[in-house]
């Protein structure tokens, strides 16, 4: 579903981080063009 | 081994909606933002020091309640505001923002914070019946100054102005003419995070019953820094802190780590005491003026009052071993390491299992869990979430997979091991350490065995790294026992001897009772 997909992520540092988000989409064919974690406190 | 105690704790929190109009930095941005009203539309949900007392989470910062009796208050919580709100609690204090001024003038060493004259007499003689303001301390508050001058310091020479009742009070100078790290922006924070500390160092050198020269050393562990171009954020809070306090046999040192700095802090602290190199190390924070309002926008869009307006400060004390108040369990910390990885399950083993698994602990086996404690009034409705609850899912879910409770037990698992967060989103000061505090009681009181305080950082927001970062300890009630001097190596030999005559003395016996040989 994400194979040729262009993906931004932004992740949450008390949920899933952004680079555990991107580390699963690797096989997927997605490209991550940006990828990013919040902190909200 | 013989483990360090955390034997003195306070807390405190200061109402300051004034500074946090002024100074804080979603209202920065927001100020001359030409296409936002959030500004103006701010002004109307700023709530009074009366409401900010009677916030239950407030009161529970503070010690008059506890976090588990926050579960009985029904939220939400700005709208039950307590009956009864205390000033002051067995922690500490709610400091009110005209007496902070007064505080923050005593804690000026540069003449940057210039009160009105009529405000500085009248924020003296209040300030005089605060029980723990000595007259050295109310000493340092000067005369003041004319109101032209101040108008004039703000208008035409960029000092930040401190407000009050809709009026120029005071204002807090820069300390150089082209420094942004010494402009009346910084200066205002500093001195607001070390006054706050400063209080709070005070409350707990009261709570601990001892002497501010007891204190041997001071590690500062806030978010911000103090420093000027040529060292920004060289530091050292600790002392500057120490010398408002009377610590005069302290030295000290700044720990920084973002949100996980405190519980890194108070490691650092008990690797000091255990070592021997130091008996008492006080470990401090103040409050994040950058943070006030961060949230705003959406407590506003969504009719709230404007929730973060407190500055949080905390101050603890490490010991060495009396054989009463809690351990530190040094020999067991919880760390995310660079190569633990970001996934939630990798943080969560890193800083609460493998700690338990060194030990032989199950997670049931820990009273209570303390990781992040941001109040979750203030982050639902910004969209971040319950922050804590997060957390203990997170622990419950790990411990499912690892055998160690039911999926079904989940939940419970979740409020028996758990608790509300009651702290305001000051960065570093909801980050495990409000509990300590409580921890220590209950500890105490018998009420508990052990207690986990995680912190956890977000590295990632200083764009030098995407690492994140957390580190825990477990605090443990004290076994009553304290590290016998070994004995010399001929005495353990002689023991041995004995020893082993004793045996060969027991085989002979039996031999020659049962006829063997």
């Amino acid at each position: 579903m994400f194979e040729g997909k262009k993906v931004i992520i932004v992740g949450d540092r008390d949920g899933v981080p952004g680079p555990a988000i991107e580390k699963c989409l690797q096989t997927t064919g997605a490209e991550v063009v940006f990828s990013t974690t919040e902190c909200f406190v | 081994m013989n483990n360090p105690v955390i034997s003195g704790a306070g807390y405190i929190l200061v109402h300051v909606p004034n500074i946090m109009m002024e100074a804080g930095t979603t209202q920065l941005l927001e100020k001359d933002n030409a296409k936002s009203d959030y500004y103006q539309k701010a002004f109307e949900h700023i709530r009074d020091f009366e409401s900010a007392l009677a916030y239950a989470p407030n009161q529970v910062y503070i010690g008059n309640i506890t976090p588990d009796e926050l579960n009985n208050v029904e939220r939400p919580w700005y709208e039950n505001l307590l009956k009864d709100p205390k000033r002051f609690g067995p922690f500490g204090e709610i400091l009110p923002e005209d007496e902070f001024f007064g505080l923050m003038a005593s804690s000026d060493s540069f003449d940057l914070v210039v009160l009105e004259e009529g405000f500085s007499k009248e924020i003296k003689d209040k300030l005089s019946n605060h029980p723990l303001m000595t007259e050295e301390e109310l000493g340092r508050i000067k005369t003041g100054a004319k109101i032209q001058t101040i108008e004039e310091l703000v208008y035409e020479h960029d000092a930040i102005p401190l407000r009050y009742n809709n009026q120029i009070v005071g204002c807090v100078k820069k300390a150089h003419d082209r420094d942004e790290n010494l402009n009346a922006h910084t200066m205002l924070e500093n001195t607001a995070t070390k006054a706050s500390a400063y209080l709070a160092l005070k409350h707990m050198i009261k709570n601990a019953q001892i002497a501010a020269q007891d204190i041997d050393y001071i590690i500062e562990c806030s978010e911000e820094a103090c420093g000027d171009m040529n060292q920004r954020g060289g530091g050292n809070f600790a002392k500057a802190i120490g010398e408002l306090a009377n610590c005069s046999n302290a030295t000290g040192a700044d720990i920084r780590g973002f949100c996980a700095a405190p519980a890194h802090a108070i490691v650092n602290a008990a690797a000091l005491v255990s070592a021997g190199i130091f008996k008492k190390v006080a470990v401090v924070a103040g409050g994040a003026v950058a943070k006030l309002g961060m949230n705003g926008r959406d407590h506003v869009h969504k009719g709230l009052p404007l929730l973060e307006d407190m500055l949080g400060g905390f101050a603890l004390l490490i010991g060495e071993n009396d054989g009463k108040n809690p351990v530190i369990r040094t020999e067991t910390i919880g760390r995310h390491t660079i190569g633990t990885g970001s996934s939630p399950q990798a943080v969560i083993q890193s800083i609460v299992y493998d700690p338990l698994d060194k030990l032989g602990y199950k997670a049931e086996d820990i009273d209570k869990f303390a990781p992040e404690l941001q109040n979750p009034e203030i982050t639902e409705s910004a969209g971040a979430g319950n922050v804590p609850e997060a957390n203990y899912k997170m622990i419950a879910a790990l411990a499912v997979r690892r055998g160690e409770i039911e999926r079904a037990d989940m939940t419970s698992f979740v409020e028996e091991h758990g608790m509300p967060g009651f702290a305001p989103t000051q960065g570093h000061i909801p980050s495990g350490v409000p509990y300590v505090g409580f921890a220590r009681d209950a500890i105490l009181q018998g009420k508990m065995k052990k207690v986990m305080i995680i912190g956890k950082g977000s590295l990632f927001l200083g764009r030098m790294t995407n690492q994140f970062d957390g580190i825990s300890f477990i605090m443990e009630k004290n076994p009553g026992i304290t590290q016998k001097a070994a004995k010399p190596a001929e005495d353990v030999s002689k023991y041995l001897a004995e020893a082993f005559r004793e045996f060969a003395d027991y085989l002979k016996t039996r031999g020659e009772s049962d006829g063997s040989q």
